[in-house]
């Protein structure tokens, strides 16, 4: 059972960088780092990390780092991938480093899955983490596949009305080793799961949940309590996918067990400013009854039954 | 190794020849047969690379620019549509620094989709920041491969380069040619040794954002690298000719310019084709050469000057066109020579899709220009007829519905 | 073959170092403020600084990084530390 005193105290995130106040792939970055280490190979996806890691001639992240265009995640990852084969066949590189790819839910949801998708297929040996705000955040807030019903973007400025995609599903659909999902607000559960990956051969998926202070419409300091209550409403579940089985893990699993009773989505809705538009007019119960539905249902696609108690 | 081998099958045992260590796969048509002919020497273990068969050209280069990037030889292949959809990583590629090789198969863009030969996809990219060398042979194709890894990896170049065959007259015909060793070739290809790389033991940034109080720099050190190429392609070519003891030109190879007053300038297989019009012209007492280009990037403007100035006429082929102006190649060489000779120049259009451009064609098409009888810009195998005018029919038939 | 001593000028090749955005201290409106007394050594601060400001060791606040986006202060279980309004000049 790790805690966080067996958490490396090396920092390979830099301070003094040029990402928002309360920042969650700041922070995410800094957590994933830590699980994996100096021997790694960072492939950053367009996105608000290409942007918080400084510019020219000075970058916050220490470790080599590739900033690749929207759509490559993975095909920039297996590019990587085979390059470091080739070294390390012929003796230039001792342990092939970890190829960990970095991208929002833009590049990994809408513009990015055509190569995720291929490179999962491939059985490529990286760990793609997506963290996602649900929303394009780097161009200021728009509208993506992420974006949950009725949520407030400056594509739908009225609240989107579609719900939005479940990629970690779709990733389990490919077969690959390891789906998980993760949170800020549980950092031990996180930070297991990199490291889990990264003992792992083939695609590993993990997708965080990232909310966005000034995108969601929350002080910056709401940023962890934020994502509590992703989970604690079940609006997020954590939950690990391995061999054919689905377990679920940290308070999504003591939720799901009844030890802790499920928080009403209102609860979570209420934290952010992007519902508040939707929440206050005619549409704003169904909004909600709808976003309740969405969290059963992935339940019962993920646990194949929904406990009455939930 | 003397083989008898299709264009393709020879692109495919260069890169092999050039020790290539990662090649990202696509198929289409008419380069396929590279990237399959590369598989089958992997699979029979006749060549040691590592080859990811990605789901898209876009990926190709993206894949093939992350590979380069570790800091070993990468290689790719693609054609037409394909070069399309990774325009945006063609930019990328030269923006980011990266001496990767790429053979293109010159096809049409559609619609109407056509598999056929011209020049407009490469053509298209000519502001990409990659080197561009058109060869006209199998034997060339296959010394050009091996060559490019040269000029690219150079420290004062660093730019990738797209090495163009057209399709099907060199793709999928077979002739013979010397595929050298790996052994002779590694004398003459030393190990690519990267100026900056992904590697954890000295962690850098790539691709950062660069404001534009710095940008500019590295926009024109890619200009820089550009003009650094023409020494190093020239030195490439003679050190190989040295080796393997062939040379097929530099940026560019002349044909009988000796007192030729008409002058043909093209690209590809038409120029090889150009030079069986060149005899047969010269046999009838006309003095024609030929100017063909090899490198279209970096452009050869002071060999174009020093050759075409003083000559009567230039002939140029262009087997593409930039809408809305003239071919791309005539309008490089009338800018080549702005200023510094007035020569009188004829453009003709020949080749788009496919269209077979044969050598009695192309001696017509130069004597017809020598007696002032065309057009300086002209479409010369090009014949638009009323069989062609679909557009009153189908208006009408269309108006038919709306009144229904 | 001679190899140039240039290279060409540059291309977008950052290197890693601290404070790459300059004093990002700067930024701040309000400051946390640390009681030791309080403090249980529990490291969520240290995990959940985005910056990476506070030291494992003394769970020291690094002001010359430290944003102020008040996340320690929120997750401290004890109310160790405390938002308060910056005097700037």
């Amino acid at each position: 059972m790790v805690s966080l005193k067996d958490l490396p105290e090396e920092e390979l995130f830099l301070a003094g960088s040029t990402a928002c106040q309360g920042c969650p792939s700041s922070l995410a970055l800094r957590i994933a780092f830590k699980a994996l280490g100096k021997n790694t190979v960072l492939v950053v996806v367009a996105s608000c990390t290409s942007v918080l890691q400084g510019s020219y001639p000075l970058s916050a992240i220490d470790l080599p780092l590739m900033n690749v265009a929207f759509a490559t995640g993975g095909a920039s990852a297996s590019g990587v991938v085979a390059g470091l084969r080739a070294l390390h066949k012929r003796g230039d590189l001792d342990e092939e480093p970890t190829v960990l790819v970095w991208a929002g839910d833009g590049g990994t949801y809408d513009i990015g899955i055509q190569s995720l998708s291929g490179a999962a297929e491939r059985e490529t040996n990286f760990i793609y983490v997506c963290y996602n705000n649900e929303m394009y955040s780097n161009t200021g807030t728009q509208r993506s596949g992420a974006t949950p019903l009725g949520a407030w973007t400056t594509t739908t400025p009225g609240g989107k009305a579609q719900q939005r995609k479940d990629i970690a599903q779709i990733m389990i659909a490919h077969r690959i080793p390891y789906v998980a999902t993760a949170s800020l607000a549980y950092p031990l559960d996180f930070y297991q799961k990199m490291e889990k990956a990264k003992a792992m051969e083939g695609t590993k998926y993990i997708e965080l949940m990232a909310p966005c202070p000034p995108g969601w419409k929350f002080p910056s300091s709401q940023t962890i309590e934020v994502s509590r209550l992703a989970v604690q409403s079940g609006m997020w579940l954590l939950y690990e996918h391995e061999n054919g089985e689905t377990r679920f893990t940290a308070a999504t699993k003591r939720i799901i067990e009844g030890k802790v009773k499920k928080k009403p989505v209102k609860d979570y809705l209420e934290m952010q400013g992007r519902f508040k538009q939707v929440l206050s007019s005619p549409e704003g119960q169904a909004a909600e009854d709808a976003l309740e539905q969405e969290v059963t249902e992935s339940i019962r696609r993920l646990h194949g039954w929904v406990p009455e108690y939930i | 190794m003397k083989v008898l081998e299709s264009g393709n099958h020879m692109v495919a045992l260069a890169a092999n020849a050039a020790a290539v260590e990662v090649v990202p796969a696509y198929p289409i048509t008419p380069q396929t047969q590279i990237i399959e002919k590369v598989a089958d020497l992997i699979a029979d273990g006749e060549m040691d690379a590592e080859y990811i068969p990605v789901e898209s050209e876009h990926s190709a280069c993206a894949a093939l620019v992350s590979a380069s990037l570790t800091g070993i030889r990468a290689f790719s292949a693609t054609s037409a549509h394909g070069l399309a959809y990774m325009h945006e990583m063609l930019h990328y590629a030269a923006g980011i620094r990266v001496p990767v090789v790429m053979a293109n198969v010159n096809r049409a863009l559609g619609p109407g989709w056509n598999i056929w030969c011209d020049h407009q996809d490469s053509i298209s990219q000519r502001d990409t920041g990659w080197l561009q060398v058109y060869v006209a042979s199998h034997q060339e194709a296959v010394d050009t491969v091996i060559q490019a890894f040269r000029i690219t990896e150079d420290h004062s170049v660093l730019l990738p380069l797209m090495l163009n065959l057209d399709a099907f007259v060199l793709s999928h015909t077979y002739m013979d040619a010397d595929i050298p060793a790996r052994e002779e070739v590694a004398g003459f290809l030393p190990r690519y040794r990267p100026l900056w790389k992904l590697d954890p033991r000295k962690p850098v940034t790539h691709g950062s954002v660069v404001y534009p109080v710095d940008f500019s720099e590295t926009r024109e050190s890619m200009a820089i690298g550009q003009e650094n190429a023409r020494e190093v392609i020239r030195r490439a070519v003679s050190e190989f000719e040295e080796v393997f003891g062939r040379n097929h030109g530099d940026l560019i190879e002349t044909y009988r310019l000796d007192g030729a007053k008409v002058v043909v300038v093209a690209m590809g297989s038409m120029a090889a084709e150009s030079r069986v019009a060149v005899d047969a012209l010269r046999d009838r007492g006309e003095d024609v050469g030929l100017l063909r280009v090899r490198f279209f990037r970096p452009f050869p403007t002071g060999e174009l000057r020093e050759l075409l100035a003083g000559r009567d006429r230039i002939v140029v082929l262009d087997r593409d066109f930039s809408y809305g102006n003239e071919g791309a190649l005539y309008t490089e060489v009338k800018s080549a020579l702005y200023r510094y000779a007035d020569v009188p120049a004829n453009n003709i259009i020949l080749g788009i899709g496919g269209r077979d451009v044969t050598h009695t064609g192309i001696e017509e098409l130069v004597l017809h220009s020598a007696d002032g009888g065309l057009p300086e810009v002209t479409w010369g195998d090009s014949r638009i007829s009323d069989g062609h005018l679909v557009t009153r029919d189908l208006l009408r038939e269309f108006d038919e519905l709306m009144d229904e | 073959m001679e190899e140039k001593e240039e290279v060409g000028y540059m291309t977008s090749v950052s290197r890693p170092v601290k404070g790459c955005a300059g004093d990002t201290g700067e930024w701040r409106v309000f400051k946390p403020v640390k009681d030791d007394e309080k403090c249980n050594k529990c490291l969520l601060c240290w995990v959940y600084c985005p910056e990476a400001t506070i030291s494992k060791d003394e769970l020291q606040i690094d002001y010359q990084y430290c944003k102020g986006c008040g996340i320690c202060a929120v997750e401290c279980p004890t109310g160790a530390i405390v938002m308060v309004k910056e005097d700037k000049q």
